[in-house]
């Protein structure tokens, strides 16, 4: 029979072979799953994961939707190293979209450089405010955040749909629930004309390279490791827990705001309720997927942006279900959770008698 | 010699990299009181759970009664009379004392008025317990009682023990001896698993010698010499180490007035706790697991801070308000008990793991970036000095063995050269050659002039390597008196809770939990 | 008198979801294991039940095809925790997010169905009283089942061997293998249990409650039942009183546009979300009784020692 046994030292080619493994297990899995449903498998894993590649339009799309999830991953995985598990991103998207947008309509009637730095600030901070609730409740009452950070993402995305059914309704709008349209200095500047590619990827890759850095260099990233490894060693060097606890969920809440701003600013253009997509919870899976390295995050974001593009490419020319991205997500997901135990074990094949 | 009642033979177990069990066998006879010895790693713990059915030898046979016995799993074990004492104890805190004795039973004789068969077979031994107590309000020796009523609730033929003494008091010691010497006559066998060699001359009919993972030697306990015992175990002759008395210097580190809450469910307090520890000096406290120690040696890393700056002052200087760092930097470095986990994160590497204590002292960062050079030569610096074995600074402690890690932890410490340094049970679970060299290095550290405070429940070794011993019990802290003036027995006394006083605190605290 | 009886009968119904989803939770948390998918199983479940019941036109197979459902997705919960040894926490967040998205595909072509009125009980002349009769004697078989399922699983807690193996297991999963307990093998066994009751939450929303088919119907329930364990200081007799509590959330969000509360609709169903968080900060803030009767293994990894 098969045995685990444990390694003495974590593999670390397997470290870096299982992502790989999980995406080619996922697209066997796929491959059943069209087959079942009655459509062309091979021609459906091409629309998804191939053909996106090969046109300008779908590679600059990457950029686009890869943006918030590598922003939100980048931060997310800095919480989930230290044992600090936000997963209302999409909540604090949200609220920095709100925050961000609020800006901007405020200012509706002025134009200049400094109001899209100022969004940006302001879409930050509404993150953060959003992850302090439950940072706060678990520094403060011992509350568990996995649960609070979900309870205010239901929470945000009401406020948001009260919000612009009310007072950021447009004015001048037909009683839609949505927002003005943002004006020229309130949209991102785009990168590549006739896409939608937008300056926040840029953005998005500086903050992988800065939280390369800050994690691979600096005494706080240091110290989130120790912290999610093991609390009691955390504790004999003296790192505080609930420094930590702060530091982690606001760099992940204002990453998650400044995404949620760079939606509203760059490809909607306005706050509508149907702005939240589960970036958030997607870039969960993008976190792990990268192996909560930054630039395994990175790689991981911009796959899980191609699932997006292809999912709906494929939606429209084989009439597939749009649940099927989600599907295939929370596939690759287990795939890779599964795989995982080859990092910190090997497998061996022991005489039945032996093992027992 | 008796009648064997199980027998092994040429007994093997093998784990990835090493020969746990080689060719082991022996036999056992009824009612006889069979000693297990060997040091950490000789393979006595995998002996003993081939035999209770928790694992199963890769090659080999036993035999119970003649009859060939190979238990798949504990119950089948359990069922044919063996019962076990775990050195670890297996049992459940927040369940009751019938509860875990019914867990540990074969399901039909857990059935019926098993409360009352508890308070009958407890009396008649002379083990009392109350079968309604949650296990986590009992004391360490209380919870051995419950794993031995357990064992004895299902008439066993054979109590496997492993370790039992090394939580009790000395005087709890002599209680378990004299009611495994009455189980004995009654005719139950006893097999005993320790590496303590007095206790074995005391109490053992046989020994089997375990080296290795091999059977190295059979004696008569009883006509063996402990050293003689000692050289069969070890394979060599260690040379003791030196006692040379040092003089004492200035107070280095001063407690005074040190009480704290426990903040777990089943943890003892700290109450008044005052000592002194001087320069050159190494002074131990003793004291039986659960007694406050974790607590203790907390307050004295700083994870949990005392309530007035001046409970702990080093070198006169107020610390019992700074963090961790804070103490470092002032010249205090700690060595905790579980060196896996908590002195070491267990998936970093060494270089890592250094910057964990000695980033202070050693400058391994500089405006909050790792110098991550810097603490790799250090890590360097530790492994060669300390003779730790390891394929280099990049692997993991896990990947260390216990002795290994317990050295590059220790030495880690001691190479910041710190003014006080604080060990919780420095050599615990290490095979007898690194237990020497670390007790070496204490010594030396403190000949160089530090304060050494040794927190350990092993009485040889502060009998061995310290100057002067003070005793926790529930939570309060003895007079530290000069190893000289101090008998086994004393200590016994006072590790039971009859504490005599300091001056401030004369009267007699109540006996944990009689 | 006649409005207080429908807002107790609409409690009841508000709350059954909860009950089921919180039971079985609290089970596989005795056991030692942190099973955060209780939102993907109960979607599942909820489209597993719909569908087959429109299938087939039987309840009862419905019912069982919700039960099977859960339990089958709590079993691929336990082949990654239990066998490959995964992360906990993350494996549940994919087993929620996985069964959002297989319950959207598998539940598209059910939108807008309805499913008929589901049985209940009916005893000549009792559930006939005035005021009571309904509540008491008129309720859908399911309710009584939520009920009975509580008490069964308090009795077996606090009266079996069985209990008594989990709540140690779950307690010290390293004792409870030394002296020869299959650690493991129970623990997949409260988690089928649990994936079957998740299951049968979702059901009971899809196929009494509602009765249709949404996308995302469960809409944070599965986190609330997460939330009402905690509540329930592990006990199940307190699991049932914290579901009735949301339960009265959720129908006083309903009815308080009738008393004349004049506020957005979005701003009252935030209620149920900020109540969860609301007792999550009074219960945990009492440290000590929270690890008074939490499992000390929730969540930890077990692999046998060697």
């Amino acid at each position: 029979m098969l045995r685990l046994e444990p390694r003495r030292e974590p593999s670390k080619a397997m470290q870096v072979l299982t992502p790989v493994f999980a995406v080619a297990l996922t697209i066997l899995a796929g491959l059943v799953l069209f087959t079942i449903l009655g459509k062309d498998p091979f021609r459906a894993i091409w629309l998804i994961f191939f053909e996106p590649l090969t046109q300008t339009y779908a590679l600059a799309e990457l950029t686009v939707k890869g943006t918030p999830l590598i922003l939100i991953g980048a931060g997310l995985a800095m919480g989930f190293r230290a044992g600090v598990w936000n997963i209302g991103a999409e909540g604090q998207f949200v609220a920095g979209a709100l925050a961000g947008g609020s800006v901007a309509l405020a200012l509706h009637e002025t134009a200049g450089l400094w109001i899209m730095p100022l969004m940006c600030i302001a879409g930050i901070a509404g993150g953060m405010a959003w992850a302090a609730v439950p940072a706060f409740l678990r520094t403060r009452f011992n509350a568990n955040e996995i649960l609070t950070s979900l309870m205010l993402v239901y929470v945000a995305i009401l406020l948001l749909s009260a919000l612009v059914h009310g007072p950021l309704r447009d004015p001048e709008g037909l009683n839609f629930p949505e927002s003005r349209l943002f004006s020229e200095s309130m949209t991102l500047p785009i990168l590549i004309e006739g896409t939608r590619a937008h300056a926040g990827f840029v953005l998005a890759l500086l903050a992988i390279a800065v939280a390369w850095l800050f994690m691979e260099r600096h005494l706080l990233g240091f110290q989130i490791k120790v912290q999610g490894q093991a609390p009691p060693a955390a504790r004999f060097a003296g790192y505080s827990e609930k420094r930590i606890v702060w530091l982690c969920l606001l760099t992940s809440g204002g990453l998650a705001g400044l995404a949620g701003t760079f939606e509203a600013a760059g490809p909607v253009g306005q706050l509508v309720p149907a702005l939240p997509i589960g970036y958030g919870f997607t870039a969960i899976i993008v976190a792990f997927l990268g192996r909560l390295h930054p630039f395994g995050i990175l790689l991981g974001g911009l796959l899980m942006a191609l699932t997006y593009i292809g999912g709906e490419a494929a939606q429209i020319a084989m009439s597939l279900p749009s649940a099927t991205t989600r599907v295939f997500q929370g596939m690759l997901l287990f795939f890779l959770l599964a795989m995982d135990v080859l990092v910190g074990s090997r497998i061996r094949w022991v005489p039945r008698q032996a093992a027992g | 010699m008796p009648e064997p009642l199980l027998e092994l033979d040429g007994i093997a177990r093998g784990f990835p990299g090493v020969l746990a069990n080689d060719d082991i066998s022996f036999s056992v006879g009824q009612g006889e009181i069979h000693a297990l010895l060997g040091e950490n790693g000789a393979g006595k713990s995998t002996l003993v759970k081939i035999i209770y059915g928790v694992l199963r030898p890769d090659a080999g046979a036993m035999t119970l009664r003649g009859k060939p016995f190979a238990p798949h799993r504990p119950s089948e074990a359990r069922a044919e009379g063996i019962g076990m004492i775990f050195q670890h104890f297996s049992l459940f805190e927040a369940l009751t004392v019938a509860e875990n004795i019914a867990l540990g039973m074969a399901p039909e004789l857990a059935k019926g008025d098993l409360r009352s068969r508890i308070v009958e077979v407890s009396t008649r031994y002379g083990l009392r317990l109350d079968p309604d107590l949650m296990v986590g309000d009992l004391s360490v020796g209380q919870r051995q009682r419950v794993e031995i009523v357990r064992c004895l609730l299902q008439d066993p033929q054979l109590i496997i023990m492993d370790e039992p003494t090394s939580v009790l008091t000395p005087q709890e010691v002599e209680t378990l001896f004299e009611t495994l010497r009455r189980l004995a006559g009654e005719g139950c066998s006893i097999l005993y698993i320790s590496h303590k060699l007095e206790e074995i001359r005391a109490l053992c009919d046989h020994a089997t010698i375990l080296r290795g993972g091999k059977v190295v030697a059979t004696c008569t306990p009883g006509e063996e010499t402990a050293r003689s015992l000692a050289e069969m175990m070890l394979g060599e002759s260690l040379s003791p180490p030196a006692t040379d008395r040092r003089t004492p210097g200035e107070v280095r580190l001063r407690l005074d007035g040190l009480s704290m809450a426990s903040d777990t469910q089943f943890g003892t307090d700290l109450e008044d706790i005052g000592l002194e520890v001087r320069s050159g000096e190494i002074v131990g406290i003793a004291g039986v697991a659960g007694n406050g120690q974790t607590l203790l040696m907390s307050a004295l890393i700083g994870e949990a801070r005392a309530g007035r700056p001046d409970a702990i002052r080093l070198d006169g200087r107020p610390i019992g308000h700074l963090p961790p760092q804070g103490r470092r930097k002032a010249g205090i470095c700690f060595v905790p008990e579980e060196r896996l986990g908590h002195a070491a994160v267990p998936d970093m590497s060494l270089t890592e793991n250094v910057i964990l204590s000695a980033r202070m002292r050693k400058n391994l960062s500089r405006s909050s970036f790792l110098n991550l050079p810097r603490a790799a030569r250090y890590a360097g610096d530790v492994v060669a000095r300390f003779g730790v074995k390891t394929a280099g600074v990049d692997r993991t402690a896990r990947s260390l063995s216990g002795g290994n890690l317990q050295k590059f932890v220790v030495g880690r410490e001691i190479m910041q050269e710190p003014s006080v340094l604080v060990a919780s049970q420095p050599t615990w679970g290490v095979d007898a050659g690194a237990a020497a060299f670390i007790q070496e290095a204490l010594i030396q550290l403190a000949k160089d002039g530090a304060a050494v405070l040794v927190i350990s429940q092993d009485l040889d070794e502060l009998f061995a390597i310290g100057d002067r011993i003070a005793v926790i019990a529930n939570g309060r802290l003895s007079a530290a008196d000069p190893v000289d003036s101090l008998t086994i027995e004393q200590i016994g006394l006072r590790m039971g809770g009859r504490v005599r006083g300091r001056a401030d605190a004369p009267a007699a605290a109540e006996p944990a939990h009689a | 008198m006649e409005l207080a009886v429908n807002i107790l009968l609409g409690i009841v119904i508000a709350a059954t979801p909860l009950v089921f989803a919180a039971i079985g939770e609290l089970a596989v948390e005795k056991s030692g294991v942190l099973n955060l998918g209780v939102e993907g199983m109960m979607i599942v479940g909820a489209i597993a039940g719909f569908s087959v019941t429109i299938q087939t036109g039987n309840y009862l197979a419905g019912v069982a095809a919700a039960l099977v459902a859960g339990a089958l997705m709590a079993l691929l919960f336990g082949v990654l925790t239990q066998t490959l040894l995964a992360n906990q926490v993350a494996t549940g967040l994919a087993l929620t997010m996985f069964g959002l998205g297989l319950a959207a595909l598998w539940g598209q072509d059910y939108s807008g169905k309805a499913a008929g009125n589901f049985p209940k009980l009916d005893i000549p002349v009792l559930s006939d009283l005035p005021l009571v009769g309904k509540l008491l004697f008129g309720q859908d078989y399911l309710v009584y089942l939520s009920i009975l399922l509580v008490v069964g699983v308090s009795w077996f807690f606090r009266k079996t061997r069985g209990g008594l193996i989990i709540r140690a297991i779950g307690e010290n999963h390293d004792a409870a293998h030394a002296i020869g307990y299959p650690v493991v093998f129970y623990r997949y066994l409260a988690l089928l249990f649990g994936g079957a009751c998740a299951g049968l939450g979702g059901a009971y929303l899809s196929v009494v409650q509602t009765p249709f088919w949404a996308e995302g119907m469960t809409a944070g329930r599965g986190w609330i039942a997460l939330a009402l364990v905690v509540f329930a200081a592990w006990r199940p007799g307190r699991a049932l009183l914290g579901a009735y509590l949301f339960g009265g959330i959720t129908i006083l969000q309903l009815h308080s546009q009738g008393f004349g509360v004049n506020v957005e609709a979005q701003y009252l169903s935030m209620l149920p979300y900020l109540a969860t968080v609301a007792v999550l900060v009074i219960i945990a803030s009492d440290r000590l009784k929270v690890k008074l009767n939490a499992p000390a293994c929730l969540a930890q990894h077990f692999r046998a020692a060697t």
